[in-house]
């Protein structure tokens, strides 16, 4: 049906959004400089941002009394489409830069081509994105070349992060029944021609930050069909804490 | 001429008491400046410790809308602590310093932040009560006698009215809501209550700067007065939530026109002062992580900074 | 691999040399979508010029469209001194002849 399809590929767009949002939420107060809190915490903003007009889209398909809260935060475990790698946790700021540097090129990547949706709806979404995003990752990519062509130190921290974290990168690109569904039928991107342009961009910086992409890795594949990471648990138990405890309320 | 026989700080006075503002640059008397960066600087620090109390409850915000708005608040307030570190700076003291009397507790910031939010309702009771209470010293600030300082304040109180109005606008909302939400907020405000009535600082009787603040501009009307227009002001707003304050001796005075309040325990006031409230060692303690685990960060911006001037030299050259 | 131990020297060294080393201060102005010119809004500390405005746009414009932001490294700032301030800007009390309004003009002459 081409309502639950399309309900269905909203939570997808949305959930990687809102996971990394909330990895980013946690950071708030803990940055290593004051500067840099504030740029972390409009990352979450934006992201914030965009997961309300999906999920806001997504409740009007699914009609009856949804809205974006219910469809955030009253889902179980395995109903979540996000990947891996917004999962991860923060580790040190290595890892938070790394981790938004692969999924930001990524995500420019994908809402480049939402832009041309056949799809209204995500066309705007898109549209308003984008303008947010291309800073994300000038923001990320200044910063892995900082921390890779920083220090000694940086540059150690920095590697290792990539050698953790690239393991879950290419399950931005496996596509599942609904977003081949969407690629299909030109609601959303043909994620298989997006990887060589993603790896070029990837590496073009990491080269300049001087870091290199592990050797041989295997890619870590399953979150996006609901077979989420240790991680989910704590994060939902958080994020859902709320509305759990005190059903059916008003906030 | 007269003015050759007034000494420097009368003339300096005269300036501020004509209206002038002083900027970093002026003469001043030193006395002034140690004054100014103490105050600047509590003021900074007490910005970004705030952070932190209401940065607790981002990843738990019961509602998309609520957690943007939140995530805002706090966004903001690093933004009003940066302001003010600028304006610090300008008075001859660097952000290192700044960072180093934070962390090594020497330095003040307001106590209230030394409490914890330990439900979703503290979000409301912080927003009203002590954004409420703040607003007030701030608006007084906007004309203080140094510039960049005066002129910080503009920029912060802009800002502020935003984040009482949410505060308020969600002890509304559980007000209006279930018995367990207005049971939530009404927990709140009777642990928030008396902190934020702290928040003014000592009996006029035991603040023996006053004046020369007041000569200078940084206040306008004493502690007592600032606590009691707080009082006056937002009794009524309890009201219309529905919420009783916790102060059994709190009534109208027809002949005084202003509301009689009880007795604030001043040993709690003195304790959380000098960091034994029971938030204040965790607060510290975050600072300093979040300063130290940042050191290396920092480092490698400065490294890769250099590197790419050096770079850009040689193609010049 | 020869260029990757370059590096490896060129960061030792660097590491050295960096030890509490803080970010330098930057004065940011800010021109607002129909303002007419950039004015000063403070100052922020940045290792870089490109984290200047990155930050600036952070912290002053709370990514405003349309806005455009300059930043200058405060040291390449050079300020008149306020000790001066009597004879660079108020015409000292013998020398009334300096500023436009002393001069009497015939009323018929308009614009000016």
């Amino acid at each position: 049906m081409l309502h639950e399809k399309l309900y269905d590929y909203l939570l997808h767009l949305g959930d990687n959004s809102m996971i990394l949002g909330q990895r980013l939420g946690e950071l708030c107060g803990h940055g290593p400089e004051l500067e840099t809190d504030i740029a972390l915490t409009n990352i979450s903003l934006d992201l914030f941002g965009q997961v309300r007009n999906y999920f806001q889209a997504a409740a009007q398909i699914k009609g009856g009394d949804a809205t974006e809260d219910s469809v955030a935060m009253l889902r179980y475990e395995h109903e979540y489409k996000n990947t891996y790698l917004v999962e991860q946790p923060n580790e040190d700021f290595a890892h938070v830069i790394v981790r938004q540097f692969f999924f930001d090129v990524y995500h420019q990547l994908i809402l480049n081509e939402l832009m041309n949706s056949k799809n209204e709806t995500l066309v705007a979404i898109a549209k308003k994105s984008i303008k947010e995003v291309d800073y994300h990752v000038d923001f990320s990519s200044t910063w892995v070349k900082r921390l890779g062509d920083g220090t000694e130190e940086s540059h150690e921290k920095a590697q290792t992060a990539v050698n953790t974290l690239w393991r879950y990168s290419m399950e931005l690109f496996k596509a599942t029944e609904t977003e081949s569904w969407a690629a299909e039928s030109r609601v959303g991107p043909d994620l298989d021609q997006l990887k060589s342009v993603y790896l070029e961009r990837v590496s073009s910086i990491l080269k300049e930050a001087t870091l290199s992409l592990p050797e041989e890795t295997v890619f870590q594949y399953g979150a996006k069909t609901g077979r989420h990471s240790e991680n989910m648990g704590y994060i939902l138990a958080e994020f859902q804490y709320m509305q759990r405890a005190y059903p059916n309320m008003k906030w | 001429m007269e003015n050759k026989t007034l000494s420097l700080e009368e003339q300096f006075q005269n300036r501020i008491d004509s209206g002038e503002n002083i900027e970093a640059k002026d003469w001043m008397p030193e006395k002034y400046r140690k004054t100014h960066i103490r105050q600047i600087s509590q003021h900074a620090h007490s910005e970004v410790v705030g952070m932190l109390p209401e940065g607790n409850w981002i990843s738990r915000a019961p509602s998309l809308r609520r957690k943007v708005a939140l995530l805002a608040k706090v966004q903001d307030e690093a933004g009003h602590g940066l302001y003010l570190y600028s304006a610090a700076e300008t008075l001859g003291i660097s952000r290192e310093e700044l960072n180093e009397q934070l962390n090594s507790g020497r330095a003040k910031y307001s106590s209230i932040f030394n409490y914890p939010t330990i439900s979703w309702a503290d979000m409301g009771a912080v927003g009203w009560l002590v954004d409420g209470a703040a607003i007030i010293n701030q608006v007084m600030l906007t004309k203080t006698s140094y510039g960049p300082y005066a002129r910080a304040m503009v920029r912060i109180c802009k800002e502020e009215s935003f984040h009482q109005r949410q505060g308020y606008e969600i002890m509304l909302s559980l007000c209006n809501g279930t018995e367990a939400q207005k049971a939530m907020a009404q927990d709140a405000l009777n642990r928030w209550w008396w902190p934020s009535m702290m928040m003014f600082g000592p009996r006029d009787e035991d603040s023996p700067n006053t004046e020369q603040s007041m000569k200078w501009k940084i206040k306008k009307k004493t502690n007592d007065e600032l606590r009691q227009q707080f009082v006056d002001q937002t009794v009524p707003q309890a009201e219309i939530l529905g919420l009783t304050i916790p102060d059994k001796d709190l009534k109208w005075n027809e002949e005084r026109g202003h509301y009689d309040f009880g007795t604030i325990d001043w040993d709690e006031f003195w304790d959380v002062v000098k960091g034994n409230g029971l938030m204040n060692e965790k607060r510290l303690k975050d600072r300093n992580e979040a300063w130290d685990e940042g050191k290396w960060v920092r480092d490698a911006a400065s490294a890769y900074a250099d590197k790419q001037a050096e770079k850009r030299a040689k193609k010049t050259a | 691999m020869p260029i990757n131990r370059q590096k490896k020297e060129q960061r030792k060294q660097h590491k050295s040399n960096n030890m509490n080393k803080e970010w330098p201060i930057w004065e940011i102005f800010i021109r607002s979508k129909n303002g007419l010119e950039h004015r000063h809004c403070g100052s922020l500390h940045a290792a870089d010029e490109d984290m200047a405005i990155q930050n600036a746009r952070d912290v002053y414009t709370r990514r405003q469209e349309g806005v455009s932001i300059w930043v200058v490294e405060s040291k390449h700032i050079t300020a008149s001194n306020p000790e001066k301030n009597g004879e660079m800007f108020e015409p000292a009390a013998d020398k009334v002849y300096r500023h436009p309004t002393f001069y009497e003009l015939p009323d018929e002459i308009k614009h000016m």
